[in-house]
């Protein structure tokens, strides 16, 4: 069994819902994605046309973040999904050099790398990937690569020859396919992120990488002077004043 | 940019996307690697001084080349350590060793050499030394042993070499990074080390014979030069590849990292080159000790621009 997804660009419709269901379903923090969907504007106006790509892990048959782990925390499992062991992760931060996918991120709540898992959890269970189930227009099709009657194997020969891979020439053999993609949309180097085209300005690069005060000094400094932003954490936002007639709430012109 | 200018037709924009990581091995990595390349390069060039000259042309060298190395693979160790985002699990490397990677075969290697460092360090600190050895039980004991610090040099040396190159194939398995993935790079490890190498011995080299003077500058000239030619060869005449090229595209002219670059440039590698050189003729102590400083802060700068760049451009 080799577990892959495709994702047919032709239906995607960008509205994210698969963005927030996996955040939601595997409790993704702030400042991090296992799953996110980028907007591109292609042509000149009025010859104008938008698209949206769904960017996850590709599960590698040859995975440049497995081999370059030294620890193992990342691995495969026998359905073929690259896997973290995020207890045992030092947080070296390789595996994001690796990864030409972008694909992984330093979690600032544990301090450990984390991507997509296809939801490994689900699958153990019979169910599939929460990005999949939330998907309205059946965008994502996930299944067994290696069975030819798995809608999965079925929807590529149909589409073969549109069947496409991010980045082939790096040799890793993605299970992850893309149907109605193209250049401009599956390789970064080919669109340019203009400061203000985006919808969120000033905000293109992160200002640290997991907790800023991760460090071995920070762990012998912060019982005395404080400092890891436990304030940032998600739990924390339960703690916060959930009241309307909140001060800064009134202030940011909220209604009561 | 200014909102009235026309994008290209064929140019697609990004208009909605996450933020991007940005630099996730910063100043601390290449602090780690420059260090290595110290601790390694005062070894491998010591070597080939012994193997020139005798001790006694070079008194100072059996026990201060351990003794730098110690030092510079200690700061290597300690920020590595420091750079985990789960510094009290690099234990697991030892406990949990995925041999497949760099890292892993790197941290091995880089522990038993620093192991054998450490013996040799304090062998020489012994020698040198024999009153607080007289009344000090362990040094006492060193000193007994004192001919381990020939036995083991031997394989000191020959683990300096892969310790030194190891980084350029935890480069080449960080296969999001073309610039890094090139063969070039191990070499380039290998000329560092024996760049600041001959640097740091140059600086404490001031009662050593003319003739072991000489070489330490021949190497110098040597491996600066082979450095700039490589790094040249890289930049203007090799086949890029696209991601390569727009990575590179931060050294050239306007690029962010265009002025770090040719610092590094001048300062690690023309400067010392043409000191160096010109030493081999007529020596100037003051000039070759300025060009060695200068030699270990170009390093620095040019392993900064060559670890940051690649990490600028979007993978997704």
């Amino acid at each position: 069994m080799k577990l892959g997804f495709l994702v047919d660009l032709n239906l995607c419709m960008g509205c994210k819902g698969c963005e927030i269901a996996c955040k939601v379903e595997n409790e993704v923090p702030l400042s991090s994605w296992r799953l996110r969907v980028k907007y591109i504007d292609i042509g000149t106006f009025p010859d104008t046309s938008r698209s949206f790509t769904p960017l996850r892990c590709n599960h590698c048959e040859n995975a440049p973040c497995e081999r370059i782990c030294p620890v193992s925390a990342l691995h495969y499992l026998d359905n073929g999904i690259v896997n973290v062991d995020s207890s045992r992760c030092i947080g070296c931060a390789g595996c994001m050099m690796a990864c030409p996918y972008g694909a992984i991120y330093m979690d600032p709540e544990s301090n450990t790398a984390d991507k997509c898992t296809y939801c490994a959890h689900r699958i153990e269970s019979g169910m599939m990937p929460a990005c999949v189930v939330a998907c309205p227009v059946e965008a994502n099709i996930f299944g067994d690569v290696e069975d030819e009657t798995s809608h999965i194997s079925r929807y590529i020969m149909e589409h073969q020859g549109s069947v496409q891979v991010r980045k082939p020439e790096k040799h890793t053999n993605p299970k992850h396919f893309y149907v109605g993609g193209g250049n401009q949309t599956l390789n970064p180097l080919a669109h340019e992120r203009i400061e203000g085209y985006g919808l969120f300005n000033n905000i293109t690069h992160l200002d640290t990488l997991g907790d800023p005060h991760h460090s071995i000094l920070d762990r012998f400094l912060t019982p005395i002077f404080g400092g890891h932003n436990d304030h940032l954490k998600n739990e924390s936002f339960l703690d916060m004043p959930n009241d309307a007639s909140h001060e800064s709430h009134k202030k940011e012109g909220g209604h009561h | 940019m200014d909102h009235g200018t026309v994008i290209e037709a064929t140019k697609a924009v990004v208009t909605l996307d996450v933020a991007l990581p940005g630099i996730i091995w910063g100043w601390m990595i290449t602090l780690n690697m420059w260090a290595k390349s110290i601790g390694t390069g005062v070894i491998l060039v010591g070597a080939f001084l012994l193997h020139r000259h005798k001790k006694e042309e070079m008194p100072s060298l059996r026990w201060l080349m351990p003794l730098i190395s110690f030092i510079a693979l200690n700061v290597f160790l300690l920020f590595t350590l420091v750079d985990l985002h789960q510094p009290l699990r690099m234990v697991n490397i030892f406990l949990h060793p995925h041999w497949t990677s760099a890292i892993t075969v790197g941290a091995w290697m880089a522990s038993l050499f620093t192991g054998l460092i450490t013996l040799m360090a304090l062998i020489g600190a012994a020698d040198k030394f024999p009153d607080f050895a007289r009344h000090n039980g362990f040094a006492k004991a060193l000193r007994s042993k004192s001919e381990l610090y020939e036995k083991v040099f031997p394989f000191v040396v020959f683990l300096a070499f892969p310790v030194t190159m190891y980084t350029a194939i935890i480069m080449a398995q960080s296969s999001a990074r073309e610039l890094w993935a090139a063969p070039a790079e191990l070499i380039q490890m290998l000329l560092a080390a024996f760049m600041v190498g001959s640097a740091s011995l140059i600086l404490i080299s001031g009662k050593w014979s003319k003739e072991a003077k000489r070489d330490l500058a021949m190497i110098l000239a040597l491996s600066v030069m082979f450095s700039f030619l490589m790094y040249m060869g890289e930049y203007f005449f090799s086949y890029k590849a696209a991601e390569v090229e727009a990575t590179l595209a931060y050294v050239h002219s306007g690029g962010a990292y265009n002025v770090q670059f040719w610092t590094a440039m001048v300062l690690g590698y023309i400067i010392p080159f043409f000191v160096a050189f010109g030493s081999l003729k007529e020596e100037n102590r003051v000039l070759m000790k300025f060009a060695a400083v200068t030699t270990l802060i170009g390093l620095y700068l040019a392993k900064s621009v060559w670890l940051e760049i690649p990490q600028m451009i979007p993978l997704s």
